[in-house]
């Protein structure tokens, strides 16, 4: 990155106008496996915010350290490191959760947003706006999970957070919860309806 | 000082890989205890399950010192194996030994209303992966009270349907012994009746693998017990109730 950027915008960019999911469109696997249910997606997002932010901070630190021929290394090893950590955690803290989650707190590790933003974002930027860029997308992964969580729970289990949320007596008068959008091919539309909205709010997302 | 020379690109990765390495391995050890009470936990409130108990997500240890009165660990004769804690036999690999040498678990689950209620671990395979559950024999020794399951990795909304109430609960009722003879639970396509008269349950559509599993389970896991859950049935060999 040649030119300056502001901080406000390293962390408020990738919420929305450069969002890692629906603008870069990385990371979308982990979109299809944990958002059958909002508290899961919840729970990896906050494990992507800590471990993106921190690898961030860990890689930039050690940025002038780092030999060329081995830095996809170094920030596979840290990456790695960190992840394992926030999998011992949950297990111990939040035990349901990482039941779950299994294998996919694991599988952080190959999210492409990390590798992207450790190597474009934090091998030349200084500790604190890497930071920030870390939390930044973090946070524009975790938006997403959230509202493809939330709408999945709700069709398709009529609950939020384990919660009933849809009334008994819709039941009684015939509503069915959609058993499609459980499946994982409904993340994918839901991911797909995100970027249509908001596409047609930023004109300048779309292509020709 | 060269960054790019073999030599510090050695020393930079050693020293990376030796940090890193505590790290973890501090993590790791320093949590470990809540991990196993979790795990520990989880395993009780599975248990309680079989017997249809949820309790609480804090009150799992109380209930389960409250409803599990006591466990025990038998042989394929029906004779208890002394020193041996029921809770502490690992199944997956027990139900993979031989039926005469295989330590078999069982839980005395007391209810509120006095009745005892025998809950035995099964374990097999499914489609993907390990598939297990806990079935609670009522004291006949072969109505079943209730049954759990669980998966490790099986198909979302096709296999994993066996963990939900949908299929276990179809198991309530069924029995082990028909006429006389033991025949653990079968679990056959939606319309199909077993033809040796066996006692059976619907499979799953589109879980093909993960029901026949199931099946192959029941009939692996519950068959050792069957001189114990006879005894049960003839009201015999008391000290084991």
């Amino acid at each position: 990155m040649a030119e300056k950027v502001k901080n406000s915008e390293v962390l408020l960019n990738p919420l929305s106008r450069n969002n890692p999911v629906v603008v870069q469109i990385l990371g979308i696997c982990s979109v299809l496996a944990v958002t059958a249910k909002l508290e899961p997606a919840i729970v990896m997002g906050i494990s992507v915010i800590a471990v993106l932010a921190f690898a961030n901070v860990i890689i930039s630190l050690l940025r002038n350290t780092i030999p060329t021929n081995i830095r996809i290394i170094v920030q596979l090893v840290v990456v790695a490191g960190l992840v394992v950590i926030v999998d011992q955690v949950l297990k111990a803290y939040a035990y349901d959760a990482s039941k779950q989650l299994s294998v996919f707190i694991g599988l952080i590790i190959t999210n492409c947003i990390l590798m992207g933003r450790l190597e474009a974002f934090a091998m030349a930027n200084k500790p604190w706006p890497s930071f920030l860029d870390g939390v930044g997308n973090g946070l524009g992964y975790a938006i997403i999970l959230v509202i493809v969580g939330f709408f999945r729970e709700l069709l398709g289990s009529g609950t939020l957070l384990g919660y009933q949320v849809v009334p008994q007596s819709f039941y009684d008068a015939g509503y069915v919860n959609n058993g499609l959008m459980i499946l994982p091919p409904m993340a994918l539309i839901v991911v797909a309806c995100i970027i249509w909205v908001q596409r047609s709010y930023n004109k300048d997302l779309q292509e020709p | 000082m060269n960054k790019q020379s073999n030599t510090y690109t050695l020393i930079y990765i050693i020293v990376l890989v030796i940090v890193v390495g505590t790290a973890l391995a501090w993590t790791a050890l320093s949590l470990k205890p809540r991990q196993q009470e979790n795990v520990a936990a989880d395993k009780m409130s599975q248990i309680l399950a079989a017997a249809r108990i949820t309790p609480d997500k804090t009150e799992v240890v109380a209930d389960f010192n409250k409803y599990i009165t006591s466990s025990f660990v038998i042989d394929e004769k029906g004779d208890k194996v002394e020193g041996e804690e029921a809770f502490g036999v690992d199944v997956a690999t027990e139900s993979k030994v031989a039926t005469s040498r295989r330590l078999l678990p069982v839980y005395v689950c007391t209810l509120a209303d006095g009745s005892r209620k025998y809950i035995l671990p099964v374990y097999g395979a499914g489609l993907w992966g390990p598939i297990w559950g806990y079935v609670a024999v009522d004291g006949d020794g072969s109505t079943i009270y209730g049954a759990y399951f669980a998966h490790q990795g099986e198909t979302p909304g096709l296999g994993a349907e066996i963990e939900k109430p949908a299929f276990s609960d179809q198991f309530e009722g069924r029995h082990l012994f028909k006429e006389g003879k033991f025949q653990p639970i079968e679990v056959v396509k939606k319309g199909m009746v077993p033809t040796d008269g066996a006692d059976y349950v619907d499979g799953i559509s589109g879980g093909t693998i993960t029901s026949k599993g199931v099946g192959a389970m029941l009939d692996n896991c519950l068959t050792p017990y069957k001189k114990f859950l006879r005894s049960l049935a003839e009201g015999e060999n008391s000290d084991l109730k």
